[in-house]
């Protein structure tokens, strides 16, 4: 009944022998392990346009910081004889119509928008993930209480909202700043009390309670470390709606007042004589604050995906 | 959601009475005709909590008060000079920033790491990226002033309308675009859509029928938070291209610190929003037969 | 016996950011025209996916058939076009799956859930459509099948749910139903009560099903014929109570001490030692060979071939070979074979 096949009768006799399983072992990982960084870092490096994003940032940082000093002349010299010239060797970016150089002032209103955007991005990080982290980790009746709180504030127009602060404040860096932080923490708060929830019944967290183990500390050394991935793709996102916002608001004359430069300013100006041909007015600022949130955007698009576990298939 | 506009109306009031140089303060700087429609209005010689609940009073019965730059007209008289073209622009923009939105992502998520999906994500992301004034005001340099191809001001004809309309539904229209395509790919992981699948479903049908409906969930959640955006992108937009709605009375008014006008269009702007994100939840329980059902039975 | 459906040599890649996976590695096996045959396995051992690349659902592009034929009605399944799959699928072969709570699409009626695979296979008019909707809702136990009709999945249990599933499965009379773990996701109640739907939807429609699980209470209830598999090969099969009360395979013989009975002390549950191989680098030879207590050396270097016990009774193991047990002790062969 059993027909042996010739590949059975060729195997020799002593491999029929118990197997000396001393260097075995059932459970061994195969696989090479990686932490949970190492593996979203070169995640994000096979993602050419998160990289290119992250270049032109750093590009961008240095030159907010060096650019205007670059040019031989200041954002706010004035000069008469000097108007709408186009870009030339002694303007690289051509001049404005009271004769101001386009490359220093760029630059400043990189300097603008950047700090703008990174001093939004940490306010909200802070009130937002205190608040959140407090509703998500007390639960119950506050988080009930505060998350209303959360749901009136949202169904605030935000721009509206900013609009008539920066009326109110009068114009100005500082406005906007607290404009901004004024709504822009919820999206924060909601992101980190999720996270708290979701991470709060987990096994490891509820042993460290069981211990003993302060609340503060329970969210500082557990809580905070795990939720981190979505809050910095928050980060990463803010900061371009914050850009976005100061521009806005300068586009209508709300925002950064004269002498100082900012691209939402420029553009204003600049439209105003649109029909004169002076494009390089127009171009520079337009083509800066559009790559600026564009590199943010695909920055925050390629952390996402790079922290997002769900993803690696 | 009553809460939130009896917020914005408190909010509004007590800041408009809190800026130095505003006409409810001592200083009064305006014409006399003007002080009178004011104190008329306002009750500005009565204690504050009176004038309040004045207020509130007036707005419940949609009467927003005088200007007091222009002393002839009244914030109720911008509202329907501008409102109805600032409605249809917005219409407009939100009818093309849904349909090419979804449009897009669909395509994108069925043809998922193909040229098309990165093609259509990446202009996505431009469109998020590039805020809508700079739009539009590229949009005028490179069609109007360079090409002559198109009317660079004012609301008259559709080709006036064609600019402006694409200008402030790039934005959204990214947004829609991207969001379909990440819920439309995690729908399609669903395990109904393998039901479906089994069940020998031509794809159109899978596509259309089975996908869709709740891939655009979610997107039905946010077109609350993008008519805002919209909203809010109008004062830009109809600054930038001279169009005679109500953002441009509102920037006019912001520009001349005309306090009546700016608290009424604000409450106005703050209840249309809120009409609209009641609409988007009612259209959300007509998508998803579970919100529909779970009210009848609470 | 009539053969429906014939598996030969079929082996299935999923490519994943870690590499390949070997899901299955040579599968082969058949099914009988009104029989039911239960695939069993731990998670991960390539059962479901063997069931999926049979209806052509592998998730492509990641997972493809790299090897084999899937035959039925004198056609090489695995060889279809996407559209020729289609009009196989949910006519002549359906599939259940397990969790009954996502199977259902919760935007539309299940009443056009039910019937919509029949309006478009057979052309039914609506209505006609609809009149056999409600027969087949009535027959798997639905009652007010009427109003039923038109409710959404939400405002039907678990259970119903999985009654609704199975009614979508057979509406289009189809040869062979496979059910992926149907009763998994369910209460111990209510599995005893599908499972006595199968059969009585067997006796009355005479279709032959394949029913996926890791359970081997609910293979003893209903299976004719059994194939255990694991790391993505068969290593034995049989008929039930070849598998249950003559099992040869070191592996099924642990799947069935690893199982609570109630005719042994507690003490005698024995889990298997170890886990399943990773199957991004399957080991050489017979893949339990490191959790095996019996494993020889030509157990790491070669893999078993199959041998024929009796009737149906199948295994793939080099303890069935004459030589085995010759450097081994008495009294470990004895335990072999006194199960």
């Amino acid at each position: 009944m059993r027909v042996k096949s010739k590949q059975q009768k060729e195997i020799p006799d002593e491999w029929f022998r118990p197997l000396d399983r001393s260097d075995m072992d059932a459970e061994a990982v195969v696989r090479p392990s990686r932490t949970y960084w190492q593996d979203s870092w070169q995640m994000l490096r096979q993602n050419r346009l998160a990289m290119a994003g992250l270049v032109f940032l750093a590009f961008l940082i240095i030159m907010a910081i060096i650019g205007p000093s670059l040019s031989p002349n200041s954002i706010e010299e004035q000069s008469i004889m000097n108007q709408n010239l186009p870009p030339s060797s002694e303007y690289w970016f051509g001049t404005d119509d009271l004769g101001r150089d386009v490359f220093a002032r760029t630059w400043y209103g990189a300097r603008v928008s950047l700090f703008v955007g990174i001093m939004a991005a940490m306010i909200d990080f802070f009130i937002g993930v205190i608040y959140g982290g407090i509703a998500g980790y007390k639960g119950g009746r506050t988080d009930n209480g505060m998350i209303r709180v959360i749901e009136v504030l949202y169904g605030l127009p935000y721009l509206l909202l900013v609009i008539l602060l920066a009326v109110v404040m009068g114009p100005g860096l500082f406005t906007i700043i607290i404009a901004l932080s004024v709504t822009g923490w919820i999206g924060m708060a909601r992101i980190v009390r999720g996270q708290v929830l979701q991470i709060k019944n987990y096994e490891f967290v509820l042993a460290s309670k069981t211990f003993g183990t302060k609340t503060r500390r329970i969210i500082r050394q557990n809580l905070l470390p795990n939720a981190m991935g979505p809050i910095i793709v928050q980060l990463t996102l803010t900061i371009p709606s914050a850009i976005f916002a100061e521009a806005f608001l300068s586009f209508l004359g709300l925002g950064i007042q004269a002498p100082h430069a900012s691209w939402g300013g420029m553009l204003n100006d600049a439209l105003g004589v649109i029909l004169s041909g002076y494009w390089w007015r127009l171009f520079f600022p337009a083509l800066f604050i559009s790559l600026t949130m564009f590199a943010f955007n695909v920055v925050g698009d390629g952390l996402q995906d790079a922290l997002d576990p769900k993803l690696r298939r | 959601m009553l809460l939130t506009l009896w917020l914005i109306i408190t909010g509004t009031f007590f800041l408009m009475h809190a800026v130095p140089g505003s006409p409810f303060n001592e200083e009064r700087t305006t014409n006399e005709a003007v002080q009178r429609n004011l104190i008329a209005y306002y009750k500005l010689d009565e204690p504050l909590a009176v004038q309040y609940v004045n207020y509130l009073k007036s707005v419940v019965t949609l009467d927003f008060g005088p200007s007091i730059k222009k002393s002839s007209q009244t914030v109720n008289d911008m509202i329907s000079w501008g409102f109805p073209v600032s409605l249809e622009l917005g219409l407009y923009t939100l009818a093309l920033a849904i349909v090419s939105g979804i449009t897009l992502g669909v395509i994108a998520a069925l043809r998922r790491n193909g040229i098309i999906d990165y093609l259509a994500m990446t202009i996505a992301v431009l469109g998020i990226s590039i805020p809508n004034f700079v739009l539009a005001t590229l949009f005028i340099q490179v069609f109007a002033v360079n090409a002559g191809w198109l009317p660079a001001a004012t609301w008259t004809s559709w080709r006036h309308m064609i600019l402006p309309t694409f200008a402030l539904a790039t934005g959204p229209m990214a947004i829609i675009a991207r969001l379909t395509r990440s819920s439309m790919l995690e729908v399609l992981t669903q395990d109904y859509i393998r039901t479906a699948k089994a069940k020998g479903l031509s794809p159109a049908k899978i596509v259309f029928k089975h996908a869709l409906r709740n891939a655009l969930l979610p997107v039905v959640t946010v077109l609350g938070t993008l008519a805002a955006s919209i909203l809010t992108g109008t004062f830009v937009i109809e600054k930038i291209f001279a169009i005679p709605g109500m953002g441009k009375y509102f920037i006019e008014s912001i520009n001349n610190r005309d306090y009546p006008v700016i608290m009424g269009t604000t409450v106005f702007y703050s209840s249309v929003l809120i009409i609209m994100l009641f609409l988007v939840d009612i259209a959300y329980g007509i998508l998803d037969p579970r919100i529909n059902l779970n009210k009848k039975e609470g | 016996m009539e053969k429906v459906l014939q598996i030969h040599d079929l082996h299935v890649q999923f490519s994943t950011y870690g590499g390949a996976v070997h899901a299955v590695r040579g599968v082969s096996f058949s099914l009988h025209r009104g029989e039911t045959l239960a695939i069993v396995g731990e998670s991960g051992c390539g059962k479901s996916v063997t069931s999926q690349s049979i209806m052509g659902l592998i998730p492509a592009p990641h997972g493809r058939i790299t090897k084999g034929q899937i035959l039925y009605g004198g056609r090489d399944l695995a060889k279809l076009k996407e559209a020729d799959l289609r009009k196989i699928r949910g006519v002549d072969i359906s599939m259940i799956f397990q969790d009954p709570m996502t199977a259902l699409n919760p935007t539309i009626t299940i009443g056009e859930q039910i019937t919509e695979g029949l309006m478009q296979h057979q052309r039914l008019s609506k209505s006609s459509a609809k009149a056999k909707g409600l027969e087949y809702l009535k027959m798997v136990g639905i009652a007010n099948p009427d109003i039923r009709y038109k409710q959404y999945p939400h405002q039907f249990s678990g259970g119903m749910r999985q009654r609704i599933v199975i009614a979508m499965a057979l509406i289009c009379e189809p040869d062979i139903l496979i059910a992926d773990e149907p009763t998994t996701a369910l209460d111990v109640t209510i599995q005893a009560q599908i499972l006595d739907l199968f059969r009585k939807i067997q006796k009355q429609t005479g279709v032959s099903i394949i029913l996926i699980t890791h359970d081997l209470g609910v293979v003893a209830q209903v299976a004719d014929r059994i194939a255990v598999m694991y790391a993505g090969k068969i290593a034995e099969t049989g008929g039930r109570r070849d598998i249950f009360y003559q099992a040869r395979h070191p592996y099924t013989k642990g799947l069935l001490q690893s199982v609570p009975r109630l005719d042994r002390e507690e003490g005698d549950l024995v889990p298997i030692p170890g886990t399943p191989p990773d199957l991004f680098a399957p080991p050489k030879g017979c893949p339990f060979t490191a959790r095996c207590d019996h494993a020889m050396e030509v157990c790491a270097r070669l893999d078993p071939e199959k041998t024929h016990i009796q009737d149906a009774h199948f295994v793939n193991c080099w303890l069935e070979d004459e030589r085995a047990g010759r450097g081994s002790s008495t009294a470990e062969k004895s335990t072999i074979t006194n199960f």
